[in-house]
């Protein structure tokens, strides 16, 4: 029982992280063609993101691979049942990967804005459907015990879906926002924080929109009801949000960045606490659900998966901050002018 | 069509495909982080000039292999639900390593290398192609031994009609994996080989930068020979894994019907269309069959109508992508020697300079056709003798899948067009 409570926490916290750190490049791609007019100012917004994404997006392999060994019923159920979204999400990064290789690759106009498309695409739509397809499981998702799926990608697109998957484009602009005044200068850097500042209401609006429409559609806040210590989660994604403003005013622009990626962190954890012990609730019968009860791997591969994630994951961590603080500079003249900039 | 039909058609689609990126990228890390010990070692400005020109057409090669990696990972999910459901205490914990110890480590250190040259020191930078080579190299190992799971069941117990995990270390030193492995090793090495060597003999026939071309073909001449003999012998291992584990596979690949001892081979064979005899069988080699299998001339090899009809894979596609792979595997030693043996004057062998890179894709056709073999040898059974293909694929509509399939198409057919535009247009245009 420790040890499936274990691997659901860690599975939680692998997709947390994802999105704390995909966030940005998503959120970046979002405002892109708002953001960038002429084409160094393009430039520097794919060169801030340019040594990361790839890096970030591996986060979603093992947060997948996760779900796949620790909880195959889960894995199976929820991307059978979701195969739509989940295909629109993998097109359009395989596309904004291709986007960031190809577009400085040959010079013409033409090919460079249809690169251009392809980044804004690439980046919002799954930003968008990632917010929509967790706020369906946070919801429940229509499966019976057989693990048949009886919805469609229409009614995916309900009230509760549509409020998580603009909280996690407008969330994600502004992270990604903070990340680009972090990798700029002069113009481009004070504006990307008056983008920050004008993205941080909305922000605080559908973060509060989407808390209420979860105490309205769905059953998340049961478990913090049985225990009240654990509204700290929530608590501490509220705050860290709250604090990414205190931190704009006082021009601490990393903290703001530090501070949503908490908020974001946060967030999404809380959702998954409010689900267990189920990874993917049933809407259509309770007892279909996917619990660490009934979808958890045999103890052995537990044991093993957990002493090689204790070992590993760890080690990513420092050596992903190394790389991070080694190409942390800012995109300026010289950067773009290197053979190596996109 | 149904959804296991369509959804085998998509499978195909995707993992070839993204097979194209793969071997390169598994050979030429190596081949790279080779060049960088030299400019290391020497300070040769010559194999740094070397290192960025090959580096830029790796990465756009790697780019694409990523992301059409990610789609693989979640289709096991999306198309076969049943089978991800019924085998994921095994092989879902491989796939969490292989993200965890190889894709974590090969996308970070890629990045520090590719946008780190000024940022860290020359050993470090070094370091991260080492890095990243033996990282790619890594990955294949555990994909390969989650898919040794499905050739060759073993290290599990069966707890409620499904596989579960019993002995790890067995899973992963599962003979038949180590064998794919080392097959499937030898022959990407053998691509990021005569990639170079393609590729350097158009600069060459063309005079350019003779001296970084010449040393590049060098090196890839030598790693190309060993390679080409390291893969006809990994073959031949693997051939006789087949025949161990899986005499199904073995017989369709010969279209062997008969079960006897001292087995013939065949030199003109061809199956008939209903998968239940050979059309055309003559110019027999006595015992080859046999003794290739089996090492023994007098060992007895189990023929297809042995076999309930049930079981067999279908014979004609695993039969021709056996042969023509034995065809092209037999021709790349002979290749490999030639081009090792005039590496020194290479310049002067102008005939040889202008058919190479036209040659680049054969290595690349032997390994699709080797996969073929494997994978459709393996049918009717997605896990061999435990889960039938046909109980495999998810409960959804087909047309999903048919609407997926389409998008897949035009999509990689897109990518892949471009991607071989960009890697002809920047190895034409050469070192700067």
């Amino acid at each position: 029982m420790t040890l499936e409570l274990i691997w659901f926490l860690l599975w939680g916290v692998l997709w947390a992280v994802y999105f704390v750190l995909d966030g940005y490049d998503l959120g970046l791609g979002t405002i892109f063609p708002f953001f960038a007019k002429s084409e160094r100012e393009k430039r520097v917004l794919y060169n801030a993101v340019a040594p990361f994404w790839d890096g970030n997006e591996v986060w979603l392999i093992a947060a997948g691979g996760i779900t796949f060994a620790a909880f195959p019923r889960a894995y199976a159920i929820m991307f059978s049942a979701l195969y739509a979204p989940l295909f629109i999400i993998l097109f359009a990064l395989i596309m904004r990967a291709a986007s960031f290789e190809f577009r400085s690759k040959v010079d013409s106009d033409g090919w460079r804005k249809m690169w251009d498309v392809f980044q804004f695409l690439g980046n919002f739509v799954p930003a968008l459907l990632f917010g929509v397809a967790f706020a369906n499981i946070f919801q429940g998702i229509p499966f019976d015990a057989d693990g048949v799926y009886y919805g469609s990608i229409l009614k995916l697109l309900n009230v509760y879906g549509i409020i998580g998957g603009l909280f996690f484009v407008i969330n994600f602009s502004m992270h990604g926002s903070l990340w680009l005044s972090m990798k700029s200068d002069g113009e481009i850097h004070d504006r990307a924080i008056v983008y920050a500042k004008r993205l941080w209401p909305f922000t605080v609006a559908l973060a509060v929109a989407f808390l209420a429409a979860t105490g309205f559609y769905t059953d998340l806040f049961v478990n913090y009801q049985k225990n009240g210590m654990l509204l700290v989660v929530p608590a501490i994604g509220v705050t860290a949000l709250l604090m990414v403003r205190i931190f704009l005013a006082g021009g601490r622009n990393h903290l703001a960045w530090i501070s949503n990626a908490i908020s974001i962190f946060f967030v999404i954890m809380f959702g998954i606490i409010g689900m267990f012990p189920k990874l993917l609730p049933s809407s259509l019968d309770p007892a279909a659900s996917v619990t660490i009860f009934n979808g958890a791997s045999s103890t052995l591969t537990l044991q093993i998966m957990l002493g090689v994630v204790a070992v590993i994951i760890p080690l990513v961590l420092l050596y992903q901050l190394w790389a991070v603080k080694l190409l942390m500079h800012v995109v300026d003249d010289e950067v773009l002018d290197s053979d190596e900039s996109y | 069509m149904d959804v296991v039909m369509l959804s085998r058609i998509q499978f195909a689609v995707t993992i070839f495909f993204h097979f194209i990126f793969v071997p390169l990228t598994l050979g030429l890390s190596i081949l790279l982080a080779i060049m960088e010990t030299m400019y290391v070692r020497t300070g040769n400005e010559m194999y740094k000039r070397m290192v960025k020109f090959w580096g830029k057409l790796f990465i756009i090669n790697f780019t694409l292999g990523v992301v059409t990696g990610i789609t693989l990972e979640f289709q096991f999910g999306t198309n076969w639900s049943r089978y991800s459901e019924y085998v994921g205490d095994i092989f879902g914990s491989l796939l969490a390593i292989e993200a965890s110890t190889s894709f974590f480590l090969e996308s970070t250190f890629i990045a520090v290398w590719f946008f780190g040259w000024k940022k860290v020191s020359k050993k470090v930078h070094l370091m991260c192609i080492w890095i990243v080579a033996l990282a790619a190299n890594m990955s294949a190992f555990w994909i390969i031994m989650a898919n040794a799971f499905m050739q060759n069941p073993i290290g599990y117990k069966l707890v409620n009609g499904k596989p579960q995990l019993d002995d790890f270390i067995a899973v992963i030193t599962n003979q038949y994996g180590i064998g794919i492995y080392a097959h499937t090793l030898t022959s990407s090495w053998m691509v990021g080989g005569l990639f170079v060597m393609g590729i350097s003999a158009w600069h060459l026939a063309r005079k350019n930068e003779v001296e970084l071309f010449k040393s590049s073909f060098k090196m890839a001449s030598v790693f190309f020979f060993i390679f080409s003999l390291g893969t006809a012998a990994a073959g031949h291992h693997q051939g006789q894994i087949a025949a161990e584990y899986q005499p199904a596979k073995l017989a369709a690949m010969e279209s062997h019907w008969e079960t006897g001892t001292n087995v013939p081979m065949y030199l003109l064979t061809w199956p008939n269309s209903t998968n239940t005899g050979n059309v055309v069988q003559a110019l027999p080699i006595p015992d080859a069959l046999s003794i290739l299998a089996y090492n023994n001339p007098d060992a007895e090899v189990i023929g297809l109508n042995d076999i309930p009809k049930e079981d067999r894979p279908p014979v004609l596609p695993v039969f021709i992508s056996f042969r023509l792979m034995v065809a092209l595997g037999s021709f790349f030693p002979i290749l490999g020697f030639a081009l090792f043996f005039w590496r020194k004057k290479i310049e002067e062998k102008t005939f040889v300079l202008k058919v190479l890179p036209w040659l680049i894709p054969l290595p690349y056709i032997g390994i699709m056709l080797g996969w073929a073999v494997t994978e459709m040898g393996r049918q009717p059974w997605i896990v061999y003798s435990m889960l039938r293909t046909s109980d495999a694929a998810s409960p959804i509509e087909a047309s999903m899948v048919v609407w997926s399939i389409i998008a897949f198409t035009i999509i990689y057919s897109f990518l892949g067009v471009l991607d071989i535009y960009l890697l002809r247009k920047y190895a034409i245009k050469g070192p700067k």
